[in-house]
């Protein structure tokens, strides 16, 4: 009983209401974008995107502008650079993708030892705050969870066509290098709006475990689409409200419940049966 | 030639995930003979090759090969870390298919040709000017002597595959696998290819299987051929008992003029 | 510390060299980059760059545990490496998820368990557990430096013993196995020196910054030579370099060490890959004329 008191004390705060609800759609969104990523093979991209996401917060932040604005600048500029350099093919993607996380890392950690004061505030930029984000990274988690949600919706097929095989959607006559760009620079803008509610270092998991989860138990794209949607909801939703009652840190709780409905999901995953052989009858005389 | 038996399946049955790749195999293989292994894609070709060179996972049946037993245990087993099968290995030129290398890969093509004889140099051992002197000889009876310092990235398709087949010599085979060295050639450098694996079987005197998908390949070399069909074996003997019309329409399902090797080469490709 | 001049630095390297602390800091630079860089090399040639990162955050994770329930970090940090070490290996064989996808699952457990334990903690201890974040080169004690030196001995003398049985799992690990060598033991011994050497790098060099030190030189190597040997040699070169040099950075602009490390092996990277870049270039121009 005592739960559901504090549980209704909770939604009688307007602000705990709008936080749960924004957050919620925060989680949906990473996890709508995290179907297209994980079909794509993009996990590392949206690593490197979320690490440089984060520096530019950390720069912001430094300089004493709004670390959301950094964030959104530095993301984009590399989701740019991303494609080029993994284009040039003398180091594999991966090596590129560690290398972006190294140097974000490097610089964020250096401008982080430089700073003199608000430590703290630079650390929440690492692991998130979702009770103590600002008006306008709500306003901004609305807009990047309408931009993604409208591309699916409008790029359908195009995005079918692109998960299937990039070469062959440009074969076809889709405009597939602009679209790719495109789902890279949602991953940026994705990202960045979720980074101070989730945090910087946290958000790109978020990204990847609900629609790791929703690929396991799916061969069909748009249940793909629905369930890590749903899957990214209910991790930030219950995330938020754990955070509420036990002073956990929120966004660490939120990737763990991801990376929990993974491993659930992992065991119920079809993909994983195998088939058993006891007698030789059962394989040998079929026809 | 003496007719000893080098390998023996007995009932085996493979399986990967939910998929049967081979069902209920038994086949010998007696020393010095060339086998050719046929049938149409997802027949189960590579994992007959897998399964001689203990690489693979035995659900049912057992193989003995070069005098070393594997049989199926519990759960399918495999035998991949495996001290045991690892000396039997030493002991099977693989020739895998033949797959685009990562043109960064740093290793020059004479090394790449040295893998080969690690197995038998032992653990923690260096190469010595006897092993050079194998890799050698080796680049120059495959003709790729003037590559022997290019990074193996570089090479062409044809290329690779001779260094693959110089690699597996080096071991100093008692068996050589092949799996489709022909594939993705031109008609050129696949008649040197062949023409170079039934030059080194009968010099070497070794025991071949090669596993091809274009029956054509095994009329002048093999000796016997298998011919697989879903895992199943369909037919087992010389290529032109094999290859009967029945045989082919049944596996491939086209009709097939007999003798016209050109015309089943076109329609096995489709 | 005021800015020094350029005129003084030579003053300030004396000042620097003669010091306790510092000389202890250049040996654990020295070695953290020898280390860090061979290991480089096999995790980069293996097509592994991403484990680099889930190791350390793995290690970083047992550290903060560790530290939480009042043990040494070391130790919880070698027990979580050598498991993620452990599990990492599977998840890639079996190739049922895409390598990518598992590793980045298994960054969110630990990185989710660092966080999470570092929350809980009290205010007064978490700034010994931001130490381990981005690491302190310059408060390395005898214990600590006694177990990198024994890890560098170990990781330099498997390489040099089983040198041309990873030359064969670099080319291709199936092949390896096919010719009868231990392929899979081998493979699994690089992932146990992975977690080995990220453990005792995670203090000095922090566990969030050290798979950098240990992909930059050998990526950087990359670019400049396709001989497994000198990818070796170049690779170490760079990797103490840059950490040398930025202790001295460090030391000089009194920013934190690891960081500054990091940062600068990056920067030489960057240089480094624009110079080699346009060497490429230019061979393209003579093939276009020689044509």
């Amino acid at each position: 009983m005592i739960i559901l008191e504090n549980l209704i004390g909770m939604f009688s705060y307007g602000f705990m209401r709008q936080i749960l609800l924004i957050g919620t759609l925060g989680g949906v969104t990473c996890g709508v974008m995290g179907a297209m990523v994980v079909s794509m093979e993009l996990a590392l991209v949206g690593m490197a995107i979320s690490h440089a996401a984060f520096l530019g917060s950390v720069i912001a932040f430094f300089v004493g502008i709004n670390p959301l604005i950094g964030a959104i600048i530095c993301s984009i500029l590399a989701s740019a650079a991303i494609g080029p350099v993994a284009d040039k093919r003398e180091l594999s993607t991966d090596t590129v993708m560690g290398l972006i996380v190294a140097v974000a890392h490097g610089l964020a950690f250096l401008l982080m030892g430089m700073m003199v004061s608000a430590k703290t505030d630079a650390l929440n930029l690492m692991w998130g705050n979702a009770l103590g984000v600002d008006m306008v990274a709500l306003e901004t988690v609305v807009i990047s969870f309408i931009l993604v949600i409208g591309v699916v919706i409008f790029f359908y097929k195009e995005v079918q066509a692109i998960i299937f095989n990039r070469e062959i959607s440009l074969g076809i006559g889709l405009p597939a290098y602009w679209l790719f760009y495109g789902i890279i620079f949602l991953i940026g803008i994705t990202v960045a709006a979720n980074l101070e509610s989730i945090g910087g270092l946290l958000v790109s998991t978020l990204i990847i475990c609900p629609a790791a989860a929703a690929y396991q138990l799916t061969y069909n794209l748009k249940h793909l689409f629905y369930m890590a949607g749903f899957f990214g909801g209910i991790s930030c939703c219950f995330g938020i409200m754990l955070s509420y009652f036990i002073d956990v840190p929120c966004g660490a709780v939120i990737v763990l419940i991801s990376s929990l409905i993974f491993f659930i999901s992992n065991i119920f995953s079809p993909k994983r049966k195998v088939k058993r052989i006891k007698k030789l009858e059962e394989v040998s005389d079929v026809y | 030639m003496n007719n000893d038996v080098v390998t023996s399946l007995r009932n085996v049955v493979v399986s990967y995930r939910e998929d049967v790749a081979l069902r209920d195999i038994s086949l010998e293989v007696k020393q010095g003979e060339m086998i050719g292994i046929a049938g149409p894609n997802g027949a189960g070709k590579t994992t007959l090759l897998t399964i001689i060179n203990g690489l693979g996972q035995l659900v049912h049946g057992e193989a003995c090969v070069l005098g070393h037993l594997m049989s199926a245990g519990q759960r399918g087993r495999d035998f991949r870390l495996s001290w045991r099968i690892a000396k039997l290995r030493k002991m099977i030129g693989y020739v895998p298919q033949g797959s685009a290398i990562d043109p960064r890969v740093p290793i020059r093509v004479k090394e790449a040709v040295m893998i080969g004889r690690y197995g038998r140099i032992g653990l923690g051992k260096r190469p010595k000017e006897m092993d050079w002197e194998i890799v050698n000889d080796l680049l120059k009876l495959v003709e790729i002597k003037h590559l022997a310092d290019k990074p193996i990235g570089h090479l062409s398709g044809g290329e690779q595959q001779r260094v693959s087949i110089a690699r597996a010599l080096a071991q100093d085979p008692y068996i050589l696998l092949l799996d489709e060295p022909t594939a993705f050639l031109d008609w050129r450098s696949r008649s040197e290819i062949l023409q170079l694996i039934k030059q080194v079987h009968y010099q070497r005197q070794l025991t071949t299987l090669f596993v091809t998908h274009d029956p054509a390949d095994t009329f002048d070399i093999c000796d016997r051929v298998v011919l697989l069909k879903e895992g199943r074996l369909k037919a087992l003997g010389s290529p032109k008992q094999v290859f009967s019309p029945e045989n082919l329409r049944d596996v491939y399902g086209t009709t097939i003029l007999e003798g016209n090797t050109s015309g089943i080469s076109r329609n096995v490709d489709m | 510390m005021e800015l020094p001049y350029w005129r003084e630095i030579p003053v300030v390297l004396v000042e620097m060299l003669t010091c306790d602390f510092m000389q202890r800091a250049l040996v654990v630079g020295l070695l953290g980059g020898i280390v860090c860089s061979l290991v480089g090399v096999l995790v980069t040639s293996l097509r592994l760059s991403f484990i680099g990162p889930v190791i350390s955050h793995a290690a970083f994770a047992g550290g903060i545990i560790s530290m939480f329930l009042g043990y040494n970090p070391l130790i919880g940090a070698l027990i979580f490496s050598l498991v993620a070490a452990g599990l990492t290996g599977p998840l890639i064989d079996r190739g049922e998820i895409n390598p990518d996808t598992s590793l980045g699952i298994l960054f969110a457990v630990t990185i989710g368990f660092a966080f999470l334990f570092m929350g809980l903690m009290p205010y007064a201890e978490r700034t010994e557990a931001y130490s381990l974040i981005w690491g302190s080169i310059l408060t390395v004690t005898n214990n600590d430096l006694q177990f990198l030196m024994m890890i560098s001995l170990f990781v330099v003398g498997i390489i040099a013993l089983f040198y041309k049985e990873i030359q064969a799992i670099i080319f291709n690990r199936e092949i390896a196995l096919a010719v009868g060598l231990p392929a899979y033991w081998i493979f699994y011994g690089i992932l146990f020196l992975t977690g080995l050497t990220v453990t005792a790098t995670l203090q000095p060099i922090g566990g969030l910054l050290v798979f950098s030190l240990i992909i930059t030189p050998a990526a950087m190597s990359y670019h400049l030579t396709d001989n497994l040997k000198h990818l070796f040699i170049i690779s170490v070169v760079f990797g103490v370099f840059s950490c040398w040099v930025g202790l001295f950075l460090s030391y000089l602009f009194n920013l934190p060490s690891g960081a500054t490390i990091v940062t600068l092996s990056a920067v030489i990277f960057l240089m480094v890959s624009v110079f080699s870049s346009n060497k490429v270039k230019d061979l393209k121009i003579v093939k276009g004329d020689y044509k």
